[in-house]
């Protein structure tokens, strides 16, 4: 073979050797991943139970609804309520999250003693499973016996009922998603933060800079791409909120943590309307779909790459 | 040559991958090819067929520690049957339904599984059971059988039952001066004794009843009221006996607080707060036994729950189903009627101190009473008299989502008891059709 590396791919007969190695992701992708989007979007089109057997033939004809679905979606108050909700969780959450990772990133960026043990142990929250990490903020969230409760009460403050409470259960959950997933965000940042030229702070430092100036003009600037990823990437996840609210919560008390993939799967697994279900999701899809695009658009405007 | 390896390699992966597939598509072929001289033998013959069978089955309530003496009456029953082997699935409750759900979409689903009562009335509805003949059913509780009888057709074997009945802290009515609950108390009565045991102090409570759809339908049958009308087609939520039987479970809380709100409980459940000895009585399952009788470091024991107009009580049934699309539905339905009705496995059942066989035979439910605490075990059958079935419709879940939602508004104090109750009314008219 005679070609450079890296060069693109100049003919079939390249194909032909390359996909033996590109077939089993394919595959995977092909029957995991895309079916189910293609499947999905025809079940939001009928009004398949979730009980009846998918596969027979004929299917289609008998259960096709058309847009019915979407229309009693859109129609309802259920659904713009639970938006709400969404709103107001990603709303509480996103900044509280850039802050802190933000921070933690900062934290880690210095080289001291014990700086590698630290940076573990802001990733445990991420790596530890949904479901141990709710269950024990359900328990240090209690308002009798928890221990947060328990330390305010020593500064003499009277704490909240947090998650029984329905002004404080959705901060309640906003907190806990903020400890799970900063060490994750805050790594990312933290490698922006390295991938910055020491030079840059030296010139500015020689040029009388303080370190407020220097974080404002020369930081931030420079890692506005690893916080347009972070950004993209935490509201993306955020409008899925899911694992916290079922098992600390479960959408109540009164419907205050009702959001949009709680109600999906309530829709599909307990209420058995699964095409109501599929056609909720893939009004989800074009939400998220529609803040992405806007995101990437406004890139121009605050992200600057290149060294 | 390390191109040539690397290919190699390359196509183990994808073979793999398809391999995987393959693989869970193979028992379901094999059990074709045994079972084709089955199909016609679908429920004529009384007896078991005579070749060698293998049917799947799949359940939740052996789930977390009764394994074992489910594979004891699989023993017992492989002996009687010794051509039919059944293999077992024992999955837990909470993941148990959306599996279920899927396999019996995929047409994957067992040759027989079982089902509670909540979600009974979805599968039966939609065609996917199989009408249950040829068996012996004459040794089953004749209410359990009922309540999987749908429009004359047995769609299902009652496994078990288990009921409700009060449990009540022994030492704090010594304390508090009050005289131990009876069969005749009605809830006036309880309330007062729950007024005297609050008084004990701040951290004391008279009762905890879960202000939920399935405490709420059963008080309404103690005041006489109904959710449903008497054929199923409409709502009566807001008649004037279920107002009164929800304000009196809300004004617990928001009145003579005898029972602790949603911020004074402090994320502890109600069995919590009972086994802590804090709280003075729980309507609760009769499946708290064992866990208070390891747990409650004070004397305890059981009495009918009280009612109001009438006494009713819970009826709780597992039912055992059959796939309607099994090959094997004669050699499932015997096994599952060796599980709901056999003396072997009724006594199996009660010895493990499990739940309770839905069997007639007395002289084995009578074991029951020689199992230890709580004392007063002759209420359990004592409640059997008052049985209150749950009213049954397909849309069950979300009948059960939109009332608990709107009694826990009403339990906050946000809205009236009657407001809540016209406003359930309301959004199950507006969601649910029915009849």
């Amino acid at each position: 073979m005679t070609r450079k590396k890296n060069a693109p791919l100049r003919s079939m007969r390249d194909l032909m050797r390359a996909s033996p190695f590109l077939l089993p992701s394919v595959v995977g992708l092909a029957v995991f991943s895309l079916m189910p989007i293609v499947l999905s979007l025809l079940i939001s089109l009928t009004d398949w139970n979730g009980l009846d057997k998918l596969a027979v033939s004929g299917f289609f004809a008998d259960h096709f609804i058309g847009l019915q679905n979407y229309k009693e979606i859109l129609s309802g108050g259920e659904f713009w309520r639970v938006l709400g909700n969404t709103g107001y969780f990603i709303v509480l959450y996103l900044p509280l999250l850039l802050i802190c990772s933000l921070g933690i990133a900062w934290l880690l960026s210095k080289s001291y003693r014990g700086v590698g043990v630290f940076r573990v142990l802001y990733y445990i929250p991420v790596l530890t499973s949904w479901i141990a990490g709710a269950l024990i903020f359900r328990w240090v969230l209690s308002s009798k016996f928890g221990i947060v409760n328990n330390i305010l009460e020593i500064f003499g403050i009277q704490g909240p009922a947090w998650l029984q409470s329905e002004q404080w259960a959705m901060p309640s959950i906003v907190l806990a998603s903020v400890w799970k997933d900063m060490g994750f965000y805050g790594l990312i940042l933290l490698s922006g933060l390295q991938g910055i030229d020491k030079n840059y702070y030296e010139a500015a430092s020689i040029d009388g800079a303080g370190a407020w100036k220097r974080f404002w003009r020369i930081t931030l600037p420079l890692l506005t791409p690893s916080l347009f990823f972070v950004l993209v990437v935490s509201l993306i996840n955020a409008f899925q909120l899911f694992p916290q609210v079922m098992i600390m919560t479960d959408g109540g008390p009164n419907g205050a943590t009702q959001v949009m993939v709680e109600r999906i799967y309530k829709y599909g697994f307990r209420y058995y309307e699964m095409g109501y279900a599929a056609a909720f999701s893939w009004l989800l899809f074009i939400i998220i779909f529609a803040f992405t695009r806007l995101q990437l658009s406004a890139q121009k405007r605050w992200v600057h790459y290149g060294s | 040559m390390k191109k040539t390896l690397a290919l190699l390699l390359a196509l183990c992966m994808a073979i793999a991958v398809f391999g995987c597939a393959a693989q869970t598509t193979e028992p379901a072929a094999e059990e074709e090819t045994t079972t084709q001289p089955e199909a016609a033998v679908v429920d004529a013959a009384a007896e078991a067929p005579a070749e060698d069978v293998t049917i799947t089955f799949c359940n939740f309530n052996a789930s977390g520690g009764q394994e074992e003496t489910l594979q004891a009456m699989y023993d017992a029953f492989h002996e009687q049957y010794p051509n039919i082997t059944v293999e077992i699935e024992t999955i837990g409750y909470s993941d148990y339904f959306t599996q279920m759900q899927t396999r019996v979409a995929g047409g994957t689903a067992p040759d027989c599984y079982e089902l509670n009562i909540e979600n009974f009335a979805a599968y039966s509805a939609k065609g996917v059971l199989a009408e249950i003949t040829g068996v012996d059913t004459s040794g089953i509780n004749q209410t359990a059988l009922s309540a999987f009888n749908v429009d004359g057709v047995q769609y299902g074997l009652p496994g078990c039952f288990s009921n409700v009945v009060l449990i009540y802290n022994k030492d704090l009515f010594d304390q508090a001066g009050v005289d131990y609950p009876t069969n005749d108390w009605t809830w006036d009565d309880a309330q007062a004794a729950a007024e005297a045991i609050r008084a004990l102090g701040d951290d004391y409570f008279g009762i905890f009843a879960p202000i939920t759809y399935n405490e709420f339908f059963k008080v309404a049958a103690q005041f006489g009221g109904s959710i449903l009308n008497d054929d199923k087609t409409a709502f009566t939520v807001n008649s004037p006996e279920c107002v009164a039987a929800a304000k009196m479970m809300v004004e617990r809380v928001t009145v003579s607080n005898v029972q602790p709100t949603t911020e004074q409980q402090g994320g502890m459940g109600d069995w919590d707060w009972f086994m802590s000895g804090k709280l003075g009585m729980i309507p609760t399952g009769i499946w708290a036994f064992n866990t208070f009788a390891e747990n409650c470091d004070f004397n305890w024991d059981i009495v009918v729950e009280p009612g109001m107009t009438q006494k009713a009580t819970h009826f709780f049934s597992n039912a055992y189903v059959v796939n309607a699309e099994s090959e094997n539905a004669q050699a499932a339905m015997t096994w599952i009627n060796f599980l709901a009705s056999s003396p072997e496995a009724a006594q199996l059942r009660i010895d493990a101190g499990w739940d309770l066989p839905a069997i007639t035979d007395e002289s084995v439910l009578a074991t029951y009473l020689d199992l230890g605490l709580p004392a007063n075990r002759q209420a359990v059958f004592d409640s059997l008299n008052y049985l209150t079935i749950p009213p049954i419709i397909e849309e069950n879940s979300l009948m059960s989502d939109i009332i608990t939602s709107h009694l826990e508004e009403a339990a906050s104090g946000a809205v009236s008891v009657e407001q809540a109750m016209d406003d359930c009314q309301a959004e199950l008219e507006a969601t649910i059709q029915l009849g």
